[in-house]
């Protein structure tokens, strides 16, 4: 219960619905005749409208970044720690945006919401989303909200593909690139772990080929196993070493009965593993990995990631944990080499952080106050 | 601001970009966007350094000199700057030519191991030099590769690097003089602009 909430906690959000009626043409070809997107504010807009944040959010997150819903919410948003009166993300100065994704299973339309032709869910039937299509549906967002320029667009992983992007479909419109623990394109690595983690859903009896909805089953096992070898792959092995070693939960190494030995870890995991597939929706998780997959930066222009930057207009600060595997710092040194060949302005941190790509949900000290510094130096107009 | 840096805000030509390793909280770079309107760029490794730097609005990547600058292309920079940082990386003579390979130009300044004092402390001392500058003890040091003004011109003679012009600074106007007679024996800090 959080009834009374701190002094840098933005309190109680209500989310917000953005109708758009006007088509939205998909990278896949397929048109959306309208759409929906579930949102979140922190802050207020100032007069001269120059002071609004986007915050992308990475695979499996949502619009609700800060703050509660409820007073009986037990959790704030999920980048609470960073968004907020006086935090790095500080509402004070900012206004903030947090989005649900197209093609999102907390509210924007996706494969859970009705297909107009059908009049039934679209389940797997939803067109495939890539990230240019999240970045062109958030534009739309922004001209919705009289925002025609982001003082600053932040994101993760995922959220920072969609940040890149941002710099370079609408340079105009983004005055600043927070790329923290992100990359160019996945690798080959990368998109093997979601291509099991996507096989563990479509083998589950009950996906029923995508359309679970309808024949009222759910791929709960897929989905938690899914979760599993993702969150497995977020943290580092001195993270998981330290956390849970390899301390039991229950049973005993004395009465030799491994069948009841059960470790930390795997309670751990599948706990995380069921409380993941209550809230998320398998279609959701595999149009959201598969985007992961088809990112490419590059590929329109040449696959040269200098001549894709060539157009930015922002400064750029790119970000990297030194035990993140799953997005590695080299990752980051890609970026970052190819947006100082394309003379960019770009500021890069290596930050030492035991998390693995966690770290970039977490208050880790010199990452705090590496994001502080860089919002603080933001120059918006003071009017308010 | 120290008066190496006011000599090199001096060569610097307004609206040219230039690349500063070891730039440290990003001083330089910001005296010199406000007096010359450059584009700059740091290099640094130390990140409560980096974290000073973003509070001045000064761009800075975190990197190991040590370990390359391969990521920079070739003549990608007008000037490339390393102010008091030659003595702290493994290897001077491929730092300077890779600074050469990037920038049209470069400039260094280093502390001159040659100075009449240091000399005066080995010998009478019998110990390493520590003085208000270099207050370091040998074994804690981050200098590991201290010259002289002499070592340093030999060096630029053996890799066929030019050197454009030198500044010698030596504290007081007489010592100026004499440093401008005897750089080896008389400067504290000395500073050259190179070219390949």
């Amino acid at each position: 219960m959080a009834e009374i909430f701190e002094a840098s906690s933005v309190g109680i959000v209500e989310p917000q619905l953005a109708k758009f009626e006007e088509s939205l043409a998909l990278e896949c070809g397929h048109i959306l005749d309208s759409f929906e997107l579930v949102y979140e504010t922190y802050g207020s807009l100032n007069k001269n409208r120059d002071n609004a944040v986007l915050i992308c959010h990475a695979l499996s997150g949502n619009h609700h970044a800060a703050g509660f819903h409820s007073h009986d919410e037990e959790r704030p948003g999920w980048w609470d720690e960073y968004i907020g009166p006086g935090k790095p993300i500080n509402t004070k100065k900012f206004f903030v945006v947090s989005l649900n994704n197209l093609g999102g299973c907390h509210g924007s339309t996706g494969p859970c919401s009705e297909n107009p032709v059908t009049s039934k869910p679209w389940g797997n039937n939803f067109p495939s989303i890539r990230v240019k299509d999240w970045v062109q549906s958030q534009a739309r967002l922004a001209d919705r909200l009289n925002i025609n320029s982001w003082a600053a667009v932040i994101g993760g992983s995922l959220g920072g593909m969609q940040v890149m992007q941002w710099a370079i479909d609408y340079p105009s419109r983004i005055r600043n690139a927070l790329v923290i623990a992100s990359a160019l394109k996945l690798s080959a690595q990368n998109i093997a772990f979601n291509e099991i983690a996507r096989q563990a859903i479509l083998t589950d009896p009950g996906f029923a080929g995508g359309d679970y909805l309808n024949m009222k089953s759910a791929p709960e096992t897929g989905l938690a196993l899914a979760r599993m070898i993702g969150h497995v792959t977020y943290l580092s092995d001195d993270a998981m070493a330290s956390k849970f070693g390899r301390e039991l939960r229950s049973g005993s190494f004395d009465d030799n009965l491994s069948d009841t030995i059960e470790f930390q870890v795997e309670s751990y995991l599948r706990y995380q593993g069921r409380r993941f597939s209550g809230q998320f929706d398998a279609n959701s998780y595999i149009l959201m990995t598969r985007a992961l997959d088809l990112f490419d930066l590059a590929r329109d222009y040449n696959d040269n990631a200098v001549e894709a930057f060539s157009a930015a207009k922002c400064k750029f600060l790119i970000v990297s944990f030194t035990t993140d595997w799953r997005f590695s710092p080299s990752r980051s040194r890609e970026i970052v080499e190819a947006l100082i060949a394309a003379k960019q302005n770009v500021t890069y941190l290596e930050i030492q952080a035991d998390e693995g790509h966690d770290a970039f949900l977490l208050p880790i000290p010199k990452y705090f106050q590496t994001m502080s510094a860089y919002m603080d130096g933001i120059e918006i107009s003071l009017n308010s | 601001m120290r008066q190496d840096l006011t000599q090199i805000l001096s060569w610097i030509k307004s609206g040219t970009r230039v690349l500063d390793l070891g730039c440290g909280d990003g001083e330089f770079l910001n005296e010199l966007k406000k007096k010359s309107a450059i584009e700059g760029v740091g290099i640094e490794i130390n990140q409560d350094d980096i974290l000073r730097a973003i509070g001045k609005g000064i761009s800075v990547i975190q990197q190991d000199v040590d370990e390359g600058l391969s990521n920079f292309s070739n003549l990608s920079f007008d000037t490339v700057v390393m102010a008091h940082a030659i003595q702290v990386v493994h290897f001077p003579d491929k730092v300077l030519m890779e600074m050469l390979r990037i920038g049209k130009e470069g400039i260094v300044t280093f502390p001159n191991f040659g100075h009449w004092r240091c000399r005066l402390y080995l010998a009478f001392q019998g110990r390493m030099p520590v003085s208000r500058f270099l207050p370091y003890d040998w074994y804690n040091t981050p200098n590991i590769h201290f010259c002289t003004v002499k070592d340093f011109e030999k060096l630029c003679a053996s890799r066929d690097i030019t050197i454009k012009s030198k500044s010698m600074i030596a504290g007081s106007k007489f010592s100026s003089f004499l440093a401008s007679l005897w750089p080896n024996l008389f400067a504290l800090t000395a500073i050259y602009r190179l070219a390949a």
